[in-house]
């Protein structure tokens, strides 16, 4: 009798979660922080190095965190700039929990942004509510499928991904300048390659456009809330996203558990391919209505960064997604009002990362924000 | 262990081994490459096709080689067929491996000749634009080979490709050729350190290191290049290095222009190439750098540092990609253009694996990449049905092919990719 | 050349591996260094070897203190050591794997072969070692590759040579030769450290004995005046029995049965060459043999991880040689994997999700396409308390485990179901003797309420413990089969067959 309850405490104990240590907070909240302040020290010495004068660098600074939060404009500009960032990112995301480094998500925007435009242009006269999904599955599904190519090979042949994805990324480069030289696709009476428009039961409505006209924010960031929780619920509460997780940890013990390894590998591919396929969507119909050359304009190599700075972890995303989305529009104010290239965000954003992938570095340059590392802890 | 063959069951039963699988795989590719032949390139094409083999002003002229197109192509579908079926039905065996390479090549002359049908062609000029369009890639793949080999993966060569550019158009500009080079040279090294500083001492996933060092060069290299360039454009015009001809070797018809009439960075990518193997298959540090790459614990139980070694070779990986860098700008234009490597260094990583991560390998790869380069830029001039743009895929399609043909059947260094946390 | 070890402390984190350990080495003798798994004698001979430095304490070579910074350290000062995981690189031949780090060369930094083959054969010559300078590693067996580890020493002119668990990869009658390497190596003026956790071992080969647990040296002895039971309870600090309790031996119906199973494994080369054999109900059968005889692809092909070239398997009655594994696993087949790490469990997973690792699809675990985790939270945690997983929390990463308790989880998870037969491999490689016997004990439970039990294990003593019928695996055939039922079993012949020769 009393044995069973003894048991039955035992158990109890053993259920009970161990309150987030103190690694865990340094690993989510001190790295990141760090990482930010040294990422942006670094840009000014960058600054410095080719003779931008130092109240330029004060005035760029400032100016980016005005562009960035300093206005509803510029909050509308960093939401904006963040949805397809946070789209693709959680594509990526989900890609590294399965073990899957996928290089290709701007190739996928591509594919899928072309999709979404040529359905939303070519149907006229069908209601939004049907148009719009059309639009944005279209997008979807072929950004999936393209993605799919990459995990098809992986899994038949063993070709690694982060070589064939960059490869379909170049492939898919020149299938947007070849589709926007077919007269079909080219607006009327034009011959530049410029995409017809999307009809407006196709376009993601603009929110604000109340408030002021030049605002740009629009209906995909419900699609981008959507999927955030849409990706959580997948990666952490059902079987499929178990089986991601295992392989992307364990292939070998994934494998062992009776899971298909081919079957995950192509799924998991797709389902990036679909996120990301969607950003693009997001683009042509949310923000540029066309789709022009370079349009995917490197979102899915910045995607990489939100996807690795988020800890692949879909609420992580998210943040890193308005992170980037926000030193984005910063930077465009920046390049604005102290002349200095918005190419130095890209520079910010390495750096971010260098310093979130490498802990070790981060605790070697501020020794005194850390605890000394317990020898049971794995880094 | 049991390395019986197949033949000494005795049962007698039929098993399918891997060797059979795969030699049906390729009976079905080369059957499918015969039907193309036929169907496409030998049934729509008419009249001769003319490669031109020598340039007028060549002191020995050869005729120029001049094939019927149609005929040539049955023929090449014909041979395509048989070699497919002999695959198909009895399993190649050992000539499975060779069956499949020849038809390839096969396959790709029936499609020059049906691309130049009627029109002419320089065969030379055409050779001698994929040796150089190979350069850039062969060094890479060597950065790709010198790395791996002490079982640091490198997909920072793209960056490393991009800031050896960079730096040969702003340094070239200031010093001149040699020191632009020097610099250059100097710059990859420096991001082969920064690599393996990130991988080996801060235990950074290599693929992320190798991702982010290739973003931070771009972010830099076009920060720099709109910030400072677009205003001081004498930063951005350095001086080219002009073709050398070696004498007599050059004058050697076909072979004299394409190999012996080339710039510095040529006859460097071969004597890197040749250095590279020398180091790392008959010396002392060679052997040393593969024990790393192979059982980097064997290695240290027997006292060889394996940070010091993975810090030295994947510096020296950086300094040849660095080289191969400055190709890009000292090389061909003088002149820095933001992301002009254009994923050439993940070419070169393609080019390292299907060489067997050997330097001669990579460079061997690195020629039939260069040829597809090489080949859809003179298609464009020539004119052909296929849209320039699905051309210019050439090479890439080409690189997942080989990828993925080929990378379950080589085996990279056994520690590839793992790091070597010391106890 | 002698070697004292004075007061040696090593400590990682909070573990000290080793406490004040004294230990002297003489030339001209075999020490015999006897401890179980963890007791912390890879520890001290890593520090003899200079591959750690000690917190405390002192290395005395003839007297004279040195001080090891690095692990090349070690063997320049003539101690020599062979790992149990052979630190051979496999793609380089023997010779190349001897001169590593002590490479004659010529001009230009030449790798000089030539030189470095005659000095090979000149050791094969000295010791009667008989190895192919320019044989491939990867093409030697077992047996050879200790070798080359033994010249590999030798030829850095080691004077002290310690051998880590060297018997553990080799059949009993490699065993024999090896002991007769050992004792000219002895003979020749070496000293020898010979580390193992098998007794009849020690007392064969050593000229002295101590006993190490914990961390610390519990006992040290001459091996003429000790009994096996004196050195296991020094070893294990309590007394152990060798005997593995069980119901008497009543075998049932035919649960597993396969016949002429080929197996190829990825070159194409034959694994299992025609593999016939059954499972019956209450009954253990134990596959014994070299590591590395087929008896993984075996297994694999048998839970359904691996394809059968040709043969069939039946389970239950039922043909499965296509079956995949889950539903194998299904239909009441366990698999213990013989490589916890490598496929048994997900280390960065909490213990909780490797508890339902391959479970986790049935219908009390999931509904829909999502998973019920509190009803996981409950069986982890119910099974962690039935199987005495020790940890503070099943949120634990599994990582996080001792050895002992990650194995017990993953026995936890197979056994802890509707079984008809249980497939283990190496249940206990690298545990502790508490945990072994406590695996044993549910191993044995499982035979008793009438489960088909297959266990593979490279101890012969194990198999021989456990098992009610003894298959031995050479060369990817089944040699020959031995029943206890029919009498006991000579352990002999048993060795003979794991060596390949038939009785």
């Amino acid at each position: 009798m009393s044995d069973t309850t003894n048991q039955q405490d035992l158990m109890r104990k053993l259920m009970q979660r161990a309150a987030p240590g103190r690694a865990e907070f340094e690993d989510l909240v001190i790295v990141p922080i760090f990482a930010v302040i040294v990422a942006l020290i670094v840009g000014a010495l960058i600054m410095l190095a080719t003779a931008v004068d130092i109240a330029t660098i004060g005035k760029s600074y400032l100016a980016l965190l005005y562009g960035a939060v300093g206005s509803l404009n510029a909050i509308s500009e960093t939401l904006t700039s963040a949805i397809p960032l946070v789209l693709s990112g959680l594509g990526l995301a989900l890609g590294f929990r399965a073990g899957l480094f996928n290089i290709g998500a701007e190739g996928q925007i591509i594919v899928g942004g072309i999709a979404a435009v040529i359905v939303g242009f070519s149907f006229e006269g069908l209601p939004w509510v049907i148009h719009l999904p059309l639009a944005l599955i279209a997008g979807a599904v072929v950004g999936g499928l393209y993605a799919s190519i990459a995990g098809w090979l992986r899994a038949t042949t063993g070709a690694h991904e982060v070589i064939s994805t960059i490869m379909l990324n170049l492939i898919s480069y020149r299938l947007l300048d070849y589709m926007l030289s077919l007269s079909w696709m080219q607006r009327e009476g034009r011959s530049d390659p410029v995409s017809k428009s999307v009809v407006p039961s196709a376009e993601l409505p603009r929110l604000l456009t109340d408030i002021d006209p030049n605002l740009r924010l629009h209906a995909g960031i419900f699609l981008m809330i959507a999927m955030v929780l849409l990706v959580h619920w997948l990666l952490f509460k059902t079987k499929i996203g178990f089986e991601f997780r295992a392989s992307g940890e364990n292939p070998d013990a994934a494998r062992y558990a009776g899971m298909r390894a081919s079957l995950i590998i192509v799924l998991a591919m797709a389902t990036a391919g679909a996120l990301a396929g969607l950003a693009g969507a997001n683009q042509v119909l949310g923000v540029l209505e066309r789709a022009t050359p370079g349009f995917s304009a490197g979102i899915g190599f910045d995607a990489i960064s939100v996807a690795l700075l988020g800890r692949s972890h879909p609420v992580g995303v998210l943040f890193a997604g308005l992170l980037f989305g926000a030193l984005e529009a910063g930077g465009r104010q920046m390049q604005v009002d102290a002349g200095v290239s918005i190419d130095l965000i890209g520079i910010i954003q390495a750096l971010i990362i260098v310093f979130i992938a490498a802990p070790l570095l981060v605790r070697a340059i501020f020794p005194w924000g850390f605890q000394k590392p317990a020898s049971g802890r794995k880094e | 262990m049991t390395a019986a063959s197949t033949t000494d069951t005795a049962s007698g039963t039929k098993m399918e081994t891997h060797k059979d699988r795969q030699a049906r795989i390729y009976g079905a590719v080369l059957l499918g490459l015969a039907v193309l032949v036929a169907g496409v390139f030998a049934l729509d094409t008419a009249g001769d096709a003319t490669f031109r083999l020598s340039r007028p002003r060549d002191p020995w002229v050869v005729p120029d080689l001049v094939v019927p197109a149609a005929p040539f192509n049955f023929f090449v579908a014909a041979v395509l067929a048989l070699l497919g079926l002999r695959q198909f039905m009895r399993g190649g065996f050992k000539w499975s491996t060779v069956s499949i390479a020849t038809g390839f090549a096969i396959a790709v002359a029936a499609f020059l000749v049906w691309a130049t049908a009627g029109k002419s062609f320089s065969l030379t000029g055409m050779l001698s634009a994929t040796v150089v369009a190979a350069v850039p890639i062969a060094l890479g793949g060597l950065a790709g080979v010198l790395s791996e080999r002490v079982a640091v993966v490198n997909i920072a060569i793209e960056g490393m490709l991009l800031a050896g550019a960079f730096t040969g158009a702003l340094m070239g500009s200031l010093l001149g050729g040699w020191g632009g080079l020097l610099c250059a040279v100097l710059v990859g090294g420096m991001f082969g350190f920064i690599l393996a500083a990130l991988v080996v001492t801060y235990r950074m996933d290599q693929i992320i290191a190798g991702v982010v060092i290739t973003l931070f060069v771009i972010g830099v290299t076009s920060y720099v290049s709109s910030q400072v360039f677009s205003e001081y454009r004498f930063l951005n015009n350095a001086p080219v290095f002009r073709a050398w001809k070696i004498p007599l070797l050059g004058d050697i018809p076909m072979i004299g222009p394409v190999l012996f009439n080339q710039n510095l960075f040529v006859y460097g990518a071969l004597i890197l190439v040749c250095a590279a193997t020398y180091y790392l298959f008959h010396t002392r540090y060679g052997l040393r750098a593969r024990s790393v790459g192979e059982h980097p614990r064997a290695a240290d139980t027997l006292g060889i540092n394996v940070y010091r070694t993975r810090y030295i070779n994947v510096t020296l990986a950086g300094m040849v990609a660095g080289f191969g860098g400055a190709w890009f700008t000292l090389g061909s234009v003088g002149r820095f253009d933001e992301n002009m490597t254009g994923g050439l260094g993940y070419i070169g990583l393609a080019a390292m694996i299907f060489g067997r991560w050997h330097p001669v390998g990579a460079l061997m790869a690195a020629l039939i990449f260069g040829f597809a380069d090489s080949l859809q830029q003179k298609l464009a001039i020539v004119r052909t049905p296929i849209p320039s743009e699905f051309l210019a895929m050439a090479p890439y399609f080409a690189t997942i092919i080989v990828v993925a043909g080929f990378v379950g059947r080589s085996r990279p260094p056994a520690a590839d990719g793992k790091p070597y946390v010391k106890e | 050349m002698d070697v004292e070890l004075r007061g040696i402390t090593k400590r990682f984190g909070p573990v000290t591996a080793n406490d004040n350990v004294n230990l002297t080495i003489r030339a001209g003798e075999v020490l015999g260094l006897l401890g179980e798994n963890g007791a912390g004698k890879s520890t001290m001979m890593n520090i003899l070897s200079g591959l750690y430095s000690p917190d405390e304490g002192q290395i005395l070579i003839d007297g004279k203190p040195v001080d090891f910074e690095g692990p090349g350290d070690g063997i320049a000062a003539g101690i020599g050591m062979v790992h149990q995981h052979f630190m051979l690189v496999p793609v380089f031949t023997v010779a190349e794997n001897v001169i590593l780090g002590v490479e004659p060369t010529g001009r230009l930094d030449y790798l000089d072969l030539k030189t470095a083959r005659a000095q090979v054969r000149d050791i094969n010559d000295k010791y009667g070692l008989e190895v192919d300078p320019d044989a491939l590693i990867e093409e030697l067996p077992v047996g050879i590759q200790q070798r080359v580890e033994i010249i590999k020493v030798l030829f850095r002119s080691a004077e002290v040579l310690i051998l880590d668990e060297p018997t553990a990869v080799l059949t009993p009658q490699e065993v024999e030769d090896f002991f007769g390497i050992v004792k000219s190596l002895r003979d020749a003026g070496k000293a020898i450290v010979f580390i193992t956790h098998k007794l009849h071992e020690i007392l064969e080969i050593a000229d002295r004995i101590n006993v190490l647990r914990g961390g610390r040296i519990t006992g040290e002895g001459d091996p003429k005046s000790l009994t096996e039971q004196q050195l296991a309870e020094m070893m294990v600090g309590r007394p152990v029995s060798f005997d593995v309790q069980k119901a008497p031996f009543k075998p049932g119906e035919t649960l597993l049965e396969a016949r002429d199973l080929v197996v190829l494994n990825d070159n194409d080369d034959i694994a299992v060459d025609r593999a016939s054999f059954h499972i019956r109900s209450g009954e253990v059968v134990g596959i014994a043999g070299v590591q590395g005889n087929g008896q993984s692809e075996l297994i694999e092909t048998l839970t359904g991880l691996m394809h059968a070239a040709s043969g069939s398997v039946s389970f239950l009655g039922k043909d499965v040689t296509h079956a995949s594994a889950r539903e194998r696993h299904r239909m009441g087949m366990a698999h213990v994997p013989e490589d916890r790490h490598k496929s048994g469990m997900i280390a960065n997973f909490t213990i909780y999700e490797n508890m339902v690792l391959n479970t986790y699809y049935e219908d009390r675990f999931s509904s829909g396409p999502s998973i019920k985790w509190p009803e996981v939270l409950k069986t982890a945690a119910k099974y962690s308390v039935d199987f005495d997983v020790r940890t503070p929390s099943i949120y634990l990463k599994a990582g996080n485990l001792s050895g002992g308790n990650q194995q017990k989880m993953v026995v936890a998870r197979e056994l802890e179901r509707e079984t008809k037969l249980v497939i283990a491999s190496q249940p206990t490689r690298g545990l502790d003797v508490g945990s072994i016997e406590y695996i044993h004990k549910r191993l044995m439970e499982a035979r008793d309420e009438g489960d088909g039990v297959l266990i593979v294990s490279s101890e012969l003593d194990e198999i021989m413990s456990l098992s009610d019928r003894i298959l031995v695996m050479f060369e990817g055939r089944i040699v020959a089969e031995f029943d206890t039922a029919a009498g006991p079993v000579d352990k002999n012949a048993v060795g003979l067959a794991m060596a390949g020769v038939h009785a």
